[in-house]
């Protein structure tokens, strides 16, 4: 798209429903830049303004449409016509406190913990309901099936917004059934990093100790000499 | 074909062209001529003189120092200070430092209490792009990384709080992996490695483009599997203190009802962020919607001390277009996988990896001397070419590795694998704040300050990578000892006789604004 062509005129504006409130505003605004344009105070609602820390979960629904959409109001650009609401910034969905050095089989343990994964009826509308269009149905049958590395993979840009939790009709947490299979992945099945392990255990030994005595009092021209970049 | 549209196809026609081209890298000489003469920190007029308090007679910059000179939100008449929690630490700031403060300090036995002013996990962690410098590959060292830290803070770090930082980072790191975290990896099973501006050798850690979030998401789900208590939407407003130089409390102010909250503890650990919510000299930010700095006045209120509290990183590569994305950050891991920086005539002007201020001073001098491209909206900015990460690593290299890049310009019908996008420098990150010690103790005793609410650890410029490692190396520092400290201690009273002492010195000094601070959050509303 050419930067021009979106170069709307000055004095061009275009109509949005707030809330069930008409406004006019100018075109290009988020939706949270239209509500402080139109003289509203936000303190729920706003966070990173980035799309991804989940504060400003929205429904809205575009000129002409039936349906009633979700999305991120930081980052979702307002047409003329759309009607929307800032939905909540929180949404009451189960969290199950669990600590996996209790565990021993995470695969199993999730159906103690999240018993209702099991029963995902397909019906697709958490996937809908994503703001950042993971395929969460197929995440979660993922996480039931043991695919934790492929849940994992799913489920990486996971904010948490918890939009895909009220549309289930099987009463399933999606995005908690996802942190679990990504924490459970990283916690038991990836393998492990001898880089890692020998770099922690070489500091732990001291290895470094008489390079560091040198190099805490060496004054800021010899640092600056110093061989790296 | 407007000018815009001629410039962008330039760069579009000069890809296979440049795609060999050398840069060559700044000499320190150099490097220092074009920060002092292009670079924020250095621009005479946005500066103030603190007339009080305990960095009287220092600079800071305008936005902060009205702040830090500003009065209290809690009268002198205050109702007596009877406290509705009692612990052991308050945790104040629910981001990466706040939230490994909380664990560590759990996990010690300490009785904790955390406070945040949005939600626990909303912060500047959670946006972190980049990912996390530790030196972990056989060829580097935390010597290594300590040198490279070093001079890229212009020297200006606090050697022994560097050292530790460095020093820690591999033991951190696996910290983080034990608690489920996932950063990338190569076939070998080795942690993938890759180059940052300044950095001598591959050192970040990373979870693709969503490094920030996925630490975050995982501190947060162990916060609330270790059942913390967290009061969200109740920022602190005031510290208290005995009187006699130790803090010993901190007044909340919740808001969704507007009370008061005192909160009586033994330490307090303060862990509220950044500030580029203050839009430093009219920059746009990359940071959080409460990074208002909060922290800092009340600590500078109640009598601890500031490092290098004039110095700030303004991030070279900050979306000017479209409008509704200004500020958000292009993450410099593109620029370390090949993305050039050209200007309107299509031609490179600086190494794309030179330290984030010497980079940001190069953008902007482009644009102050003529070559930079102006939006429909006014702003200015030169041009990051991402596809040329694609031709250089292979077909799919942005969509594997950035994927949220991708979704963020897509949102706008941008596609950042077929066309370079527009940047400036956007306001990023306070290099200095509250002076610590090795512990992450203020000069204020029993005020802990982990994150980037403290300052020296990264001297005038942090690298990229090192602000993920402090606030978990330093989190779990100031955890660590302020659990110690408590263990060791009992309750001290609580008063506000430093907010007296502190309007006395003000208004000896001849301070009257009608500032209030802390800001809390930045003001957007438009006014009718």
């Amino acid at each position: 798209m050419s930067v021009t062509e979106t170069q709307g005129r000055a004095s061009e504006t275009i109509a949005v429903e707030i809330m069930g409130k008409k406004y006019r505003i100018p075109p290009g605004l988020t939706m949270l830049q239209a509500m402080w344009h139109t003289g509203h105070e936000l303190v729920r609602g706003v966070g990173c303004l980035g799309a991804v820390c989940g504060a400003c979960p929205s429904t809205y629904r575009t000129k002409g449409d039936t349906k009633i959409k979700t999305t991120l109001a930081c980052q979702t650009q307002v047409e003329d016509g759309m009607s929307f609401s800032l939905t909540a910034s929180y949404y009451p969905d189960k969290k199950v406190v669990y600590h996996f050095d209790e565990m021993k089989d995470p695969k199993q343990d999730l159906f103690h913990y999240y018993p209702e994964a099991a029963l995902c009826r397909n019906c697709d509308a958490c996937t809908v309901a994503c703001p950042k269009g993971i395929d969460v149905r197929t995440g979660v049958w993922k996480a039931v099936f043991g695919d934790f590395k492929d849940a994992s993979d799913l489920f990486l840009s996971c904010v948490m917004c918890s939009l895909c939790v009220p549309v289930c009709i099987a009463d399933i947490a999606p995005n908690q059934v996802g942190l679990f299979a990504r924490r459970a992945q990283g916690i038991f099945f990836e393998e492990k990093k001898p880089q890692l392990s020998l770099r922690v255990k070489e500091i732990a030994d001291g290895k470094f100790d008489t390079e560091w005595e040198r190099l805490m009092t060496l004054p800021d021209e010899a640092i600056q000499a110093e061989s790296s970049v | 074909m407007s000018d815009i549209d001629v410039s962008k196809e330039r760069v579009n026609t000069s890809r296979a062209a440049r795609s060999q081209q050398e840069m060559p890298r700044l000499s320190a000489e150099e490097k220092d001529d074009l920060v002092h003469r292009y670079h924020p920190d250095y621009k005479k007029e946005a500066y103030a003189t603190l007339r009080f308090g305990p960095n009287k007679g220092e600079q800071t910059v305008h936005e902060l120092a009205r702040l830090l000179e500003g009065e209290s939100p809690v009268p002198a008449d205050f109702p007596a200070l009877k406290p509705a929690h009692q612990v052991d630490i308050l945790i104040i700031g629910g981001g990466g430092a706040g939230a490994t403060a909380a664990l560590t300090a759990k996990a010690a036995g300490a009785k904790i209490l955390m406070a945040t002013k949005l939600r626990l996990g909303d912060s500047n962690t959670v946006m972190a792009e980049g990912g996390m410098q530790v030196a972990v590959s056989p060829e580097d060292s935390p010597i290594r990384h300590f040198v490279d830290s070093l001079k890229g803070g212009h020297m200006a770090n606090d050697r022994v709080l560097l050292k530790q930082l460095v020093e820690e980072g591999p033991s951190v790191a696996q910290w983080l992996i034990d608690l489920g975290v996932m950063f990338d990896r190569e076939d070998d099973g080795n942690l993938s490695l890759r180059a940052g501006g300044g950095s001598s050798l591959p050192r970040l850690l990373r979870c693709k483009d969503y490094t920030g979030l996925e630490l975050m998401r995982v501190l947060k789900d162990c916060v609330l599997n270790e059942e913390v208590e967290v009061l969200e939407f109740s920022p602190v407003i005031e510290l208290l203190t005995d009187g006699k130089g130790s803090c010993t409390g901190a007044i909340l102010k919740d808001l969704d009802n507007d009370r008061r909250i005192v909160v009586q503890a033994k330490t307090v650990i303060l862990a509220t962020g950044g500030i580029g919510r203050l839009h430093i000299q009219g920059f746009p930010t990359s940071n959080h919607f409460g990074a208002t700095g909060d922290g800092l006045s009340i600590t500078y209120r109640a009598g601890a001390s500031l490092t290098l509290q004039d110095t700030f990183q303004y991030h070279p590569t900050g979306a000017v277009f479209p409008e509704a994305m200004a500020g958000l950050l292009v993450t410099e891991a593109i620029r370390s996988a090949g993305a050039h920086l050209l200007n309107a005539k299509g031609e490179r002007f600086v190494y794309e990896l030179e330290t984030r201020d010497a980079v940001a001073s190069a953008v902007i001098r482009e644009c102050l001397e003529g070559r930079g491209i102006q939006t429909p909206a006014g702003r200015y900015g030169v041009w990051i070419d991402m596809p040329l990460v694609d031709q250089i690593n292979g077909e799919g290299t942005l969509e594997k590795r950035f994927p949220n890049m991708i979704r963020q310009f897509s949102r706008y019908d941008i596609d950042i694998r077929k066309e370079p996008v527009l940047v400036y420098p956007t306001l990023h990150y306070q290099n200095g704040g509250i002076q610590i010690d090795a512990e992450g103790e203020s000069t204020l005793k029993n005020l802990f300050v982990a994150g980037e609410a403290s300052g020296g650890i990264h001297g005038r410029n942090r690298l990229m990578g090192n602000s993920l490692l402090d606030i978990i190396v330093y989190g779990k520092r100031a955890g660590a000892a302020a659990s110690k400290r408590a263990a060791a201690s009992d309750f001290g009273p609580l008063s506000l006789d430093h907010l007296s002492r502190f309007r006395k010195e003000r208004s000896e000094a001849g301070v009257n604004s009608d500032v209030v601070s802390p800001m809390l959050f930045p003001d957007y509303v438009k006014k009718q």
